[in-house]
């Protein structure tokens, strides 16, 4: 299976005035073609940081990441945007939507600037949302904007969607819905997709859950067999 | 320091570019307040004094001759406390090193002791030796435009005899404070100056022994003048009397009053437009900050602050907002103020620099502009006050968008997403957008206003000097002459053509409607002094029989083409005549009247006169010319037309030039004001929206076009709205600025509508360059990572 996205010996410090913050101290991570990968870990443990470096809205303080081979830590801001509208789905735990457009229109947003996007409505059925698809965000309840969020990530066909606590901000209920839809996008696309939650039962949707643990990883697991969200509970 | 007095400073200077922006707005409406006011109130205090002290006169007359004992029947007229009667006449002077014929009005002093009225202020020298027939007194103002100094010598042709005089000293008189000569519309310093003698001497030169043709009076307290004049009129009409006037029709007072009263206009409109706009962007500023401090207003709420201190903490900020403005245009105004007296300094002659500091227009600029800045934002923080704790600490809900019925047009489906994201970000809030649309209008309205000034003094001189005057010279003979005078004046050299025109002062009666002013006879056709009509830009014939008014005259008569008119002549034997009005045309100065020349001539029942000659002459022969006319005995005046529009260029291209940039400065402080604070606020509430279409893989141009696509567009919706309303506001300005010698010309160029739009928009770009800087610094991790 080839390699999508590598991280080699990434480490970020951040300085806040005088105190120096270690985020991550030498992280080591392939995300293979086409798998579903959870990045388990405390709050503070590094997996935000490392979702941003590789999604490309962060740059690391030293180590490599290559997309497809090719080195994204030392290209220009430019092309970092470049590499952002056309490979990476982004999920956040606040749906961060534009809130004077429809969903059909949040879609369509990503779809207008990329090169071979689906049909806005299209990616909103996807996610279960055909019938609310001319609705404004304030119209909707929040595991519907989190479906949009995710429409509007994978609408681009992207190579890599990642997801920052998809579920976070959701009861367990809608979170499970919001998982369904992650989970068939990886499914029937086959976009290789990270999920970073503090939510263990969460790994059980994974094909390999990676733990972080104070800017590094601490242990990886491979399940031997993906547990459909509807299965699963807390 | 209290907690909450350390927060309020700290947010004044996190927010510091926008309390700059309203700052700068408010400081705007003060400058022009406190520069209108002050300078309102020096030209009001300086003219009081001035005339109080040197007891400038109440009535003014002017007759052909009369007898000295006439003063004692003049001052037992009922409310007249002191007469003065003395000899004015024009007079042609040379100046040593000065080509052209100087225009000097001589006015008689008493040989003894100072004149009772209209004293004399001296500047330097001294009064005039008593028994020396050869000693004059200059005014200020033309001694200074010569170089002139006591000891000084000047010939004048006094009555057609060349005499040599002596300067004696320069002075400064309150009947003078704007000296105007002859047919001038401003004042020409080198042309024309005032010359006072001593009786006996002008009574000499101009053969009036043991009489006088002006008289001056004074009042006793709370007299009509009105009553007096009526009365004068009576004694003064067997000696040729041409009307009394009082001090408001007084030439030098008028034009005081007159800008006493543009300023007061000026000190209303304008400081209104800024104080307005000031009040819409605290508003805006305030409402923003609150809505980013709900969570904390709930907090100091929650532990127990009463809204009235959490309104007072928000209060303080506008306050010190305000104080920021306030401050800044004090410190604009009283440079103004400075800069806009020296320039009336210039224009009008006080013995005292009149540069006052108003304290009362001081106050008023500040307490105005807090009340307005208070009166923006007290429903953002009235808003504040009221939310309960627990809902202020919960983030806000998302603003709720509905579908518009653009919506469901075709239009709508061409448009891409950010594009749409503009509309409904505008339909969403359509009072803040309007309002920002009407600020950014209010720039380019007082750009508009302003530069329109060029324009109008443009079509000003383009129709009284080039349309209405074609001649190049106009001579004025002290008394009327035969017509054969012209037969004199064509063999001058130089001399293409020559054309006479009569003058007479006269009374305009219908019904109980009066006018006192002159009547013109004007030979038809005229070729160097035609009637004019401004606004249709034609000639208009001038019948034999029938009368041709000044439309702002028949407005005044209330008659119209075919009414009749009385008009009762104030010279010769003063016969009433009852005209037709033949045809009205419109003028911007003065109220004219005219007829044919002969039918002036054959009223009069005298034999064909004039009293004045239009000159088209050969420039080759100019100054052959001049000298010929400097030692014409019967010319009193000579009136260049290149030099008034020398001077006329001179002086206002000054003046207007001092207004238009401070206002184009002040413009495009609004315009900046709003903009800016329009954009910022913008950013700061899509910040989160901008920063994740960033992490969706929009550039820095894609989104810049979402956040400054917004006040773009408004700024392009407000151009039109804003050459509308300048329009208007020329309007306003111009019928309040309207009186019976001048109106203000209602013309803007289609140049003038482009650069203020070029103006203004090129404020705009500035202020959202400003703001644009920022978007490069979104930080985008943090932006998303917590809810504001």
């Amino acid at each position: 299976m080839s390699v999508t996205l590598q991280a080699r010996g990434l480490t970020k410090v951040y300085r806040t005035g005088e105190v120096e913050v270690h985020a991550l101290r030498g992280v080591d991570l392939d995300l293979e073609e086409r798998e579903l990968v959870v990045l388990l870990g405390q709050s503070g443990s590094g997996k935000s940081t490392l979702l941003n470096i590789l999604g490309g809205l962060d740059t690391a303080s030293s180590g490599e990441v290559r997309f497809r081979g090719q080195p994204l830590t030392t290209v220009s801001d430019s092309a970092l945007t470049r590499f952002r509208r056309d490979h990476v789905g982004f999920v956040f735990q606040f749906y961060n939507l534009i809130a004077s457009l429809t969903a059909r229109e949040n879609v369509a947003l990503v779809t207008e600037i990329c090169p071979q996007p689906m049909d806005p409505a299209e990616a909103l059925a996807l996610v279960g949302l055909a019938e609310r698809i001319d609705h404004f965000p304030a119209q909707l309840s929040g595991g519907e904007q989190q479906r949009v969020a995710i429409a509007r990530a994978i609408a681009k066909r992207p190579d890599i969607l990642l997801c920052d606590e998809p579920t976070g901000a959701l009861d367990s209920e809608t979170g499970i819905l919001v998982l369904e839809a992650i989970d068939s996008v990886n499914r029937e696309l086959g976009t290789t997709t990270a999920v970073i939650t503090h939510n263990t039962v969460i790994g059980q949707m994974a094909d390999r859950v990676i733990y972080l643990a104070d800017g590094r990883v601490s242990r990886e697991e491979r399940n031997a067999r993906r547990l459909s969200p509807s299965a699963m509970s807390w | 320091m209290r907690a909450l007095d350390r927060k309020a400073l700290r947010d004044l200077w996190r927010l510091r570019g926008q309390v700059l922006a309203v700052g700068l707005v408010i400081a705007s409406g003060v400058a022009v307040l406190v520069m209108s006011l002050s300078t309102l109130e020096a030209l009001e205090q300086s003219a009081a004094t001035y005339y109080e002290r040197y007891r400038f006169a109440e009535v003014f007359a002017g007759l052909k001759r009369g007898p000295e004992r006439l003063a004692d029947r003049i001052a037992s007229i009922p409310g007249v406390q002191t007469v003065q009667t003395r000899i004015v006449r024009y007079a042609t002077l040379d100046i040593p090193g000065f080509a052209e014929p100087v225009i000097g009005q001589f006015v008689s002093i008493p040989d003894q002791g100072a004149p009772l009225l209209n004293r004399l202020v001296y500047r330097s020298g001294g009064p005039l030796a008593p028994g020396r027939h050869d000693q004059v007194l200059v005014s200020e103002p033309f001694a200074e435009a010569h170089g002139l100094r006591p000891g000084d010598r000047l010939d004048a042709v006094l009555d057609g005899h060349r005499r040599t005089l002596y300067i004696a000293g320069v002075v400064l008189s309150p009947e003078f404070i704007y000296s105007l000569g002859p047919g001038a519309l401003l004042p020409d310093d080198l042309r024309f100056g005032v010359m006072w003698m001593s009786r006996q001497a002008l009574e000499a030169a101009f053969d009036l022994d043991g009489s006088f043709n002006n008289v001056t009076l004074d009042l006793l307290r709370g007299v009509d003048p009105d009553d007096v004049i009526a009365a004068l009129d009576g004694l003064l009409e067997p000696y040729g009397g041409v009307g009394a006037i009082a001090r408001a029709d007084q030439l030098s007072h008028w034009f005081v009053t007159n800008e006493i009263a543009q300023l007061a206009t000026m000190s209303r409109i304008l400081p209104a437009i800024f104080l307005v706009i000031a009040a819409f962007l605290t508003h805006m500023v305030l409402s923003r900050l609150i809505a980013m401090e709900r969570s904390q207003i709930g907090l100091m709420k929650a532990f127990g602050y009463s809204a009235r201190e959490i309104a007072g903490h928000y209060a303080k900020l506008v306050v010190a907002i305000a104080l920021v403005g306030i401050l800044i245009g004090l410190l604009i105004g009283v440079w103004f103020g400075r800069l806009n007296t020296a320039m009336y300094a210039d224009l009008f002659r006080f013995p005292t620099r009149i540069y006052v500091t108003s304290s009362a227009g001081f106050m008023t600029a500040a307490g105005l502009s807090l009340l307005a800045a208070l009166a923006g934002a007290s429903s953002a923080v009235w808003r504040a006050v009221r939310l309960p704790p627990a809902q202020a600490m919960a983030p806000p809900a998302p603003p709720v968008f509905r579908r518009s019925r653009l919506a469901s047009t075709r239009l709508w489906r061409w448009l891409d997403q950010p594009t749409r994201i503009i509309l409904r970000n505008i339909g969403r809030w359509p009072v803040r957008a309007g309002l920002t649309a009407v600020g950014l209008s209010a720039s380019v309205a007082l750009l508009v206003l302003t530069l329109q000034w060029n324009d109008s003094l443009d079509y000003l001189a383009q129709t009284y000097f080039f349309d209405t005057q074609r001649q190049h010279v106009m001579l004025g003979f002290a008394e009327t002459r035969p017509t054969s005078v012209l037969q004199e004046v064509r063999r001058l050299p130089g001399v293409l053509a020559a054309e006479p025109m009569r003058i007479v002062s006269a009374d305009f009666k219908v019904g109980h409607r009066t006018h006192r002013g002159a009547l013109s006879g004007v030979p038809e056709p005229a070729r160097l002094q035609p009637v004019f009509d401004d606004e249709r830009s034609a000639v208009v014939a001038v019948p034999l029989d029938g009368l041709i008014l000044g439309e702002r005259l028949a407005r005044k008569l209330r008659v119209g083409q075919g009414d009749s008119v009385d008009v009762h002549l104030l010279e010769g034997r003063r016969p009433v005549l009852t005209l037709v009005v033949a045809d009205t045309v419109a003028t911007h100065i003065a109220m004219p009247a005219y007829v044919h020349i002969h039918r002036l001539d054959r009223a009069l029942r005298e034999r064909p006169g004039l009293e004045y000659v239009s000159l088209l002459i050969d420039s080759r022969a100019e100054s052959l010319l001049y000298e010929e006319l400097k030692n014409l005995p019967a010319v009193s005046a000579v009136m260049l037309r290149q030099a008034a529009i020398d001077s006329f260029y001179a002086t206002v291209i000054d003046h207007i030039m001092v207004y238009i940039s401070m206002f184009t400065v002040l413009a495009c402080t609004l315009g900046v004001g709003v903009a800016y604070n329009s954009v910022r606020i913008a950013l700061s509430e899509r910040g989160r929206e901008l920063a994740t279409l960033r992490v969706l893989g929009f550039s820095r141009g894609e989104i810049s076009y979402i956040l400054l696509g917004e006040v773009a567009l408004l700024a392009v919706l407000a151009l039109p709205l804003g050459c509308v309303v300048g329009r208007g506001l020329t309007i306003v300005m111009a019928s309040s600025f309207d009186t019976e010698l001048f109106r203000v010309p209602l013309t803007i160029e289609p140049s003038t509508f482009g650069m203020a739009m070029l103006i203004s928009l090129a404020a705009t770009a500035l202020s959202a360059g400003l703001v644009r800087r920022r978007v490069d610094r979104l930080d985008l991790v943090e932006v998303l990572k917590t809810r504001e």
